[in-house]
């Protein structure tokens, strides 16, 4: 394997960053080993499951089949810029209060995700937020909440401030009583 | 009743009827740190000179050892270290007898990625490079592939050790007389169906990081659900006292029982981290994850039960034959779990039940959410759903006229408590409209019905012994902080927040008030782990007890001062005050100062022990909790009867929590549950294949990989209309039972029904692929019977059953003929003493 360096200049979450890394690394590994940021995660290394996704030029991508020396010049953000200084971004914090992180292992490379798709269409419809999530695997919450979550973090970043998200998603629904029939 | 050695167990305030948080949706302690990446996950850590580490994995799936050759791979540049078997020849295992497992395979190789050495080095790269310079020799043995290969191979043996051959358990029970049960019967149904295997599937592969601080002091962070039996597998393997070994479980990122095994790359990073005295991290390729496994048994199973025309059920008579895979695991509980839960959903007078767990050259099975009970479930329910269909019953009466009894004991002798599973099926009827739609759908569309129940909690530890199950320690400083420190392990579930939410809610004080310490063996009082759905019931019970005694301190320090008796005083938004005169009292800080002042530096302790289950025969261990949770499910399924190609429309799911602790929470896992029954019941498969005899015959995984191995997507993931529903146990902490694994029992079986509902047609084995449910309409077609499944259970000698009278019989929980059958019926139940302690060594 080689083990040749090279350095490339390229921004992260707004700041410049000169980074010396191995030739041949993902952008995936020199975002974690280089310059620390743990936040961007890993499920498989292969592309499959979404959870490495990070931002590039505000695209989507699977930084784990990024080769982080193709990457010179470009803009790249990950999950460690969302927070606006001490506060979460809208759709961290809806995220947060719907229960749409269980492990949380597959949140940051979601959020991106989201990220990207609400910067180009602000009012999703839900199939439009499935099939823009559909390359992300998460294996604790069965999604729904994940879908709620973003729309409500959509409704609030174009000002709607009223919109909840339905009281049975939290609750369940409410239990009518019906008996079943002799057969 | 004064005690003025311990204030703290005076008769104290007693916590009021009126909940404030409890039951609320508040946002989970971890929330922040979970969406915003700063979780520190095992992979996230790094240490100054850290190397890295890599398994070098076998490439057949059972042979010897001959030799083998590290010359190379020495060679290679940064390499530091290698490990082989010899250096920790110590077995070990999750049970005490099954401890057949070494860090480093020894003298053989029993499946294709079982770890045979161990490097070092300074990148990752150069350990990966080093693992593929390795040069291991092998000589080939037979392999065994299925559970009839190991049945019919007794030899050569996959482990010198198991009750026959390749059979590493085998066992037969009966409670009360089956055969006269049998005969009370009208009809009698027999079925055999087929649960293939699956796995966790976890997003996080699994990662350690071992590093020491003195000679013979290590430290071991690891993405483990269990770090206590982490801890004493380590003690045991390395032959250091298990104070000197730290271990850590980092919050996993998934788990799902995945992670609940001591497994050899922790014990390999330990041992590494000893012997160069530097840091030492492994992260497990997702390959790897493949052959960790420890994932739901493949199980064939046959099932017979007698039925009275009015659909009552008289006596069952259930045979399981699960393939383990190359190693222990937890598979005698397992074996056990295919059986036990049987009895606590319907009224099951009479029931015998045989077992065999087969070892093969695969990777070991082990918990899967639900562990050994979803496989019997999905034979129960749709058993059920055909009996019910040739009696003409309505399916959802079948079962509502049969309930066990809240308060009873079953005739296997668990003693169920609350039981609200009639309130879960009426939920989920009239949601889906059952009884205007079921059997009256066009074809192609159908409606499917079961239930199911799990333990909150596994009534015995894993090892024998008479401490408590759960501990919690609390801290109380004059800030108004209370610091709690607890074993317990956040695996996603939520269960940190859980027990600051008890210990929040008895102290009055804001959640984020409390600060939280888990999961460390130096730190933490002993919890046992992240498994069976024990955890919101026994630390949450464990945190009542210390969050009480705690109060009633702080209370006997403020009335002094408030001159109010100490069980007069509410404590609730921060504040301790007068019941009858609320404005009479005091902040929470005040409160700890005033009892700081009086009793001097303030701590207590909680623990939880369960109660003893009244079964007394071997394997009774396995079964008792102490609390059942239910489920009933609808699904709503559409066919295309052309090509077999389905979609799951809608899904209705009622839950019987006992009590809500945090609703968000109980939705979340109810959602997750139902989305990993589906992927079970559609597409999750965990097969092997052989290859050409030319190239090796070698028995290999046939997809480790995430885009193979299919699992749901957002777009496979249809409505759910979930149903929480709260029949309170007076065991739970607030009554509240489980709700992590419950909710998907019913999920497998209920697409099986439904499609049958759609088509006409039974599919007896899961994952339902669209072929089998063409093939079964073909053979309609040509006059046979419309099913698709397993035609024959093997023929095996299970000898005489362990005879246990039930309560009905007037029975006192014991065998009535140990001597005759006590062999058979198995060593390794964790009932008994010895056993446990002879392995143990």
């Amino acid at each position: 394997m080689s083990e040749e360096r090279t350095t490339r200049a390229f921004q992260v979450n707004g700041e410049d960053h000169h980074v010396s890394f191995s030739v041949h690394h993902s952008l995936l590994e020199v975002l974690r080993e280089e310059l620390g940021l743990t936040g961007t995660k890993h499920g498989c290394e292969l592309g499959e499951c979404g959870t490495c996704t990070v931002l590039i030029d505000g695209k989507p991508i699977l930084s784990c089949l990024e080769l982080a020396a193709e990457c010179e010049g470009r803009q790249i953000e990950t999950v460690e810029g969302m927070m606006q200084g001490n506060e979460l971004h809208p759709l961290q914090d809806c995220f947060a209060d719907l229960g749409a992180a269980q492990c949380g292992y597959c949140t940051p490379g979601i959020l991106l995700a989201a990220q990207a798709l609400l910067a180009e269409n602000p009012s999703p419809t839900r199939d439009q937020i499935v099939s823009a999530l559909s390359g992300n695997l998460c294996r604790c919450t069965g999604y729904h909440k994940i879908l709620e979550a973003i729309e409500w973090a959509a409704a609030r970043m174009r000002g709607d401030e009223k919109y909840r998200p339905p009281e049975s998603a939290i609750y369940g629904d409410p239990v009518e009583v019906e008996k079943a029939s002799d057969g | 009743m004064g005690n003025a050695e311990h204030p703290e167990e005076q008769e104290g305030p007693v916590t009021s009827d009126q909940l404030r948080l409890i039951g609320t949706p508040f946002r989970r302690v971890d929330g922040r740190a979970k969406v915003t990446g700063q979780t520190r996950f095992a992979d996230d850590l790094s240490f100054p000179r850290m190397v890295h580490m890599k398994l070098v994995r076998s490439t057949v799936p059972h042979a010897k050892i001959v030799g083998i050759d590290t010359k190379k791979a020495s060679e290679i540049r940064g390499v530091v270290g290698f490990l082989t078997g010899e250096s920790m020849p110590d077995p070990f295992g999750i049970l005490p007898v099954s401890q057949d497992e070494h860090a480093l395979c020894i003298d053989k190789v029993r499946f294709v990625g079982d770890p045979v050495l161990a490097v070092a080095a300074l990148t990752e790269d150069q350990a990966h490079e080093a693992a593929l310079a390795v040069e291991v020799e092998y000589e080939p043995l037979e392999t065994i592939a299925t559970i009839e290969e190991a049945i019919s191979t007794p030899e050569p043996r996959i482990h010198d050790y198991g009750d026959e051959g390749n059979l590493h358990k085998k066992l037969s029970m009966e409670f009360g007389d089956v055969d006269e049960g049998f005969d009370e019967a009208d009809q009698i149904f027999e079925d055999i169906l087929y649960f293939e295997g699956n796995t966790h599937l976890p997003l996080e592969q699994h990662a350690t990081v071992a590093l020491t601080e003195e000679t013979d002091r290590v430290t071991v962070y690891s993405s483990t659900q269990t770090p206590h039996y982490l801890h004493r597998s380590l003690a045991k393997v390395l032959g250091l006292p298990a104070a000197r070994i730290r271990v850590i479980a980092c919050p996993n990122g998934g788990a799902f029982g995945g992670k609940s095994d001591p497994f050899n790359h922790e014990i390999c990073a330990a041992k590494m981290a000893l012997t160069l005295g530097r840091p030492v991290k492994i992260c497990l390729t997702r390959e790897e994850v493949f052959y960790c496994h420890r994932g739901r048994h493949p199980v064939l199973m046959k099932i017979r039960t007698g039925v009275k025309k009015d659909g009552t059920l008289t006596a069952q008579h259930l045979q399981t034959a699960l393939d383990g895979g190359a190693y222990g695991s937890y598979g005698v509980a397992s074996t056990y779990y295919t059986g036990a839960l049987q009895t606590v959903t319907y009224e099951l007078p009479k029931y015998r039940f045989e077992s065999i767990r087969a070892f093969t050259n695969k990777p070991p099975c082990g918990p899967k959410r639900g562990h050994g009970t979803p496989q019997p479930r999905f034979a129960f329910e749709v058993h059920l759903d055909k009996i019910a269909h040739e009696l003409a019953i309505d399916p959802a009466q079948l079962r509502l006229q049969q309930l066990v009894a809240a308060d009873s004991v079953t005739s296997n002798w668990l003693k169920v408590g609350s039981m609200g599973l009639g309130q879960c099926i009426e939920a989920v009827v009239a949601g889906s409209g059952w009884n205007q739609r079921h059997g009256k759908l066009p074809e192609g569309r159908g409606l499917g019905l079961a239930c199911g129940s799990y333990l909150s909690g596994a009534g015995l530890p894993i090892y024998w012994n008479h401490m408590p199950q759960s501990g919690v320690q609390l801290q109380l400083d004059r800030s108004g902080g209370v610091a709690l420190f607890c074993g317990e392990t956040e695996i996603g579930q939520g269960s940190d927040s859980v027990i600051a939410a008890i210990t929040a809610e008895i102290l009055g004080i804001d959640l984020h008030d409390i600060r939280l310490c888990v999961a460390d063996t130096d730190l933490t009082p002993v919890d046992l782990g992240s498994y069976s759905s024990r955890v919101t019931l026994m630390a949450g019970n464990a945190a009542i007890q210390a969050a009480e005694r705690a109060r009633t301190l702080v209370a006997r320090g403020a009335a002094e001062k408030l001159d109010v008796p100490a069980r007069e005083l509410v404590f609730a938004e921060g504040r301790v005050f007068h019941g009858e005169n609320p404005d009479h009292g005091m902040t929470f800080q005040e409160a700890v100062v005033e009892a700081e002042s009086r009793f001097g530096t303030l701590g207590t302790t909680g623990s939880y022990t369960p109660p003893r289950s009244p079964g007394r025969y071997r394997g009774a261990g396995v079964g008792p909790s102490p609390a059942y949770s239910y489920s009933a499910a609808v699904v709503e399924a559409e066919v295309d009867p052309a090509t077999g190609i389905y979609r799951i429309e809608h899904v209705w799911m009622a839950h019987d929590v006992g009590k809500c602790i945090n609703p968000a929470l109980v939705m979340g896992q109810i959602e997750g549950s139902v989305y990993m029954g589906l992927g079970e019941a559609m597409m999750e498969e965990q097969v092997f294949r052989r290859l050409p005899k030319k190239r090796s015959g070698a028995l290999v995984h046939k997809h480790p990989s995430m885009l193979e191995y299919k699992s749901p997507t957002f777009a496979d993931m249809p409505p759910v209309t979930s149903y929480i529903i709260e029949d309170p146990d007076p065991n739970g902490p607030f009554g509240a039972k489980e709700v992590g694994q419950g909710p998907l029992l019913p999920m497998m079986p209920a697409v099986a029904n439904a499609i049958f509902d759609a088509v006409g047609v039974r599919v007896d084995q899961v994952p339902i692929a669209p072929h089998m449910i063409r093939q079964a309409i073909e053979a309609r077609e040509r006059g046979k019977p419309g099913r698709f499944g397993p035609k024959s259970f093997p023929e095996i000698e299970f000898g005489v059953p362990l005879r246990v009278p039930t309560p009905a019989e007037g029975g006192d929980g014991k065998a009535t003929n140990v001597d005759d059958a006590g062999v058979r019926a198995g060593t390794g139940t964790m009932t008994e003493r010895k056993d446990a302690v002879k392995g143990e060594n």
